[in-house]
């Protein structure tokens, strides 16, 4: 499918100042995508588009909806009203096609702390149906990037949290998926940990992968070439940094989050 | 296909051998409790406390004490002239039987050759109080016989019992040993499916609480491939239980082989299908570990209580029975003891294997089938 990320070019300095153009194909095509649970609407008829390539934020506040909307995209959760396609699949009717095709890192720390590194790549490799000599291979790359090549018989359990979340990170690249999902991936990480975690998400869209990365994080919202902020389960405002700034009239995305979410408090 | 499901058995292996914790409770613990339960888990009625009220005062009603302490059965634990105290005695459990010796005892033994004593049992556990009474009767009647014999005559003393309870003369015949060659199969069938129920039903529903489960649910994983890799290796365990539990039982307890040994395998091949797949079909609908506990504890208890292991089922009433039709404990406890004490074959057991076998299918059915990648 896709070119191997580790046979795609060094990243380069890929800021969100320079979106992809409109023309590339869309790697998620959300029209409508509802969910209620009751009478309560977590995600409310939200339409957006990610394009291949891009990297593209899902802001808001907790219980906002976000992510609730990518349970859905990852076919996790099913849809009550609306259609996604993800990678070219309709995820309502072929969701294991999608999952075939996307790589997902979960908010909550979702690999088995009591297998080593080495054993949870062996595990999700084989599940993905990659044949030994490939596993060793990406585990090679995926792990050196990291660090963690040294640790692979560590139990995950006995890493520090910053090295756990790349490696679920590394997980989620295994069988190069064509889109990545990460829900909140700087949750809980020092300040030099979210900074290598940007740096390989660069990588990773450098290589031609699209990311969709939901954060609590404003200033990593500056690093999306674009991004939506939800509120109350609806999209408030869609596009790119600059843009949503200047639809708000306001000079920092912090000021477009507080006008968004405590219309009272931005004036 | 079988790549991944290989990864999954293989992946709770590694679980299974990392923690201490439950390599003990799969292999060790089941071991001990069937060298406990067998020894102690038994009919056998203790010595019983005995209060007699000894009215007769006599060197024979002496004699007919002093019997009953010898016996191994009773120890006397008072002699009153007066009924004063009795239910006391029984209130406290201080006595279980009471055996009250009336005046002219000795008297009409020697006059007439009979004589009769009344003989009460506490009978909160009927077949305990039978066995007493069974027994007295034959020490008490012994005791009479020697009076008699060393004075020339023949006797019978009649013992009437008060409360009357029910005699089993069979548990009170029967040796210890034969008593376990039917108790200890049952023990096995039951450790085999108390460890393979709580530790399937915790599986899933474990992977659930951590999260672990969503990262399986992303991926193109099949149900029947989760499912799969979730019942062979507790499968793979449970017959290595069973097999250990086998060669204690042979050469321990020296239970019969009288039938094949392989039947009575493929059997339990079958059965545990059916077992763990319950035990994963409760796990597939319930959301935390304490549900499941509660769950499989009562489904144990109504499989355990209604399998004929410990109480003999045709005593029990007629909605009881129907609910045991359903047990598969039932079915695999008949194979056992059919094949192992009777030495049954094929065609004595082959019917029940393939209802097992049925059901085994339907309830991995099920299980697969109430399994969702995707929350509705």
């Amino acid at each position: 499918m896709n070119a191997p990320p580790d046979k795609a070019p060094p990243a380069s300095p890929h800021t969100a100042s320079a979106p992809l153009a409109d023309s590339a194909p869309l790697a998620i095509d959300a029209r409508g995508l509802t969910r209620r649970f009751g009478d309560f609407t977590a995600v409310n008829a939200i339409t957006f588009d990610v394009r291949q390539g891009e990297v593209f934020g899902f802001l808001g506040a907790n219980g906002a909806g976000k992510t609730t909307a990518m349970r859905m995209l990852i076919g996790l959760l099913e849809p009550t009203e609306g259609s996604a396609i993800v990678a070219g699949v309709d995820v309502v009717h072929d969701a294991d096609a999608v999952r075939r095709r996307i790589g997902y890192m979960s908010q909550r720390f979702s690999l088995y702390d009591d297998l080593t590194v080495q054993e949870n790549i062996r595990l999700f490799g084989a599940i993905y149906g990659l044949s030994d000599a490939r596993i060793a291979e990406r585990s090679e790359v995926l792990l050196a990037r990291i660090g963690l090549l040294e640790s692979r018989k560590e139990l995950v359990r006995r890493l520090p949290l910053g090295w756990r979340q790349q490696l679920a990170f590394s997980v989620a690249l295994l069988h190069e998926p064509q889109v990545l999902f990460l829900d909140e991936p700087t949750g809980g990480v020092d300040p030099i940990t979210r900074r290598v975690f940007w740096e390989l998400i660069y990588e990773t869209a450098a290589a031609g992968t699209t990311v969709l990365v939901t954060t609590h994080y404003l200033d990593e919202a500056e690093y999306c070439d674009r991004l939506t902020i939800m509120v109350d389960g609806s999209i408030a405002v869609a596009g790119s940094p600059g843009e949503v700034k200047r639809a708000l009239g306001v000079t920092t995305l912090d000021e477009a989050f507080l006008h968004l979410t405590r219309p009272a408090a931005a004036t | 296909m079988w790549r991944a499901i290989r990864a999954l058995v293989q992946k709770e292996f590694l679980q299974v051998f990392r923690d201490p914790a439950t390599a003990v409770q799969v292999f060790v613990i089941p071991v001990i409790q069937l060298l406990i339960l067998s020894n102690a888990a038994t009919f056998d009625v203790p010595r019983a406390g005995l209060l007699v009220v000894d009215e007769d005062r006599s060197t024979v009603s002496a004699q007919v004490i002093d019997r009953l302490d010898g016996s191994g059965r009773f120890r006397v634990v008072g002699v009153t002239p007066t009924e004063a105290g009795v239910e006391q005695a029984f209130l406290d459990r201080e006595a279980r039987a009471v055996l009250r010796i009336p005046h002219d005892f000795a008297r009409d033994l020697e006059r007439t050759g009979t004589a009769s004593v009344s003989f009460s049992v506490d009978a909160e556990d009927g077949a305990a109080a039978g066995i007493l009474q069974t027994a007295a009767m034959a020490i008490i009647g012994d005791a009479a016989r020697a009076v008699q014999l060393s004075r020339g005559g023949a006797a019978a003393v009649t013992v009437r019992a008060s409360p009357p309870v029910e005699v089993r003369g069979t548990l009170w015949f029967n040796p210890t040993r034969n008593y376990k060659h039917f108790m200890v199969p049952g023990l096995l069938v039951s450790l085999t499916s108390i460890i393979g129920l709580l530790i399937t039903s915790q599986s899933i529903v474990r992977e659930k609480e951590l999260g672990t489960i969503e990262q399986l649910n992303v991926t193109p994983l099949t149900r029947t491939q989760f499912l799969a890799g979730k019942l062979l290796p507790f499968w793979i365990l449970a017959m290595v239980i069973f097999s250990i539990g086998m060669t204690v039982g042979v050469f321990v307890f020296d239970i019969p082989t009288r039938g094949s040994v392989p039947l009575v395998f493929a059997s339990a091949a079958i059965y545990l299908v059916v077992v763990l797949g319950i035990g994963l079909f409760i796990s597939t609908i319930a959301r935390t570990q304490q549900q499941v506990m509660f769950v499989a504890f009562f489904l144990l208890l109504l499989f355990l209580l209604l399998s004929g292991i410990f109480t003999p089922l045709e005593s029990a009433p007629q909605w009881a029975q129907w609910i045991a039709a359903a047990n598969p404990v039932k079915y695999f406890v008949f194979i056992m003891r059919t094949v192992l004490v009777r030495g049954g074959g094929l065609a004595e057991v082959g019917s029940t294997m393939a209802g097992l076998a049925v059901a085994g299918v339907a309830v991995m059915t099920l299980a697969v089938r109430q399994y969702h990648k995707r929350s509705e």
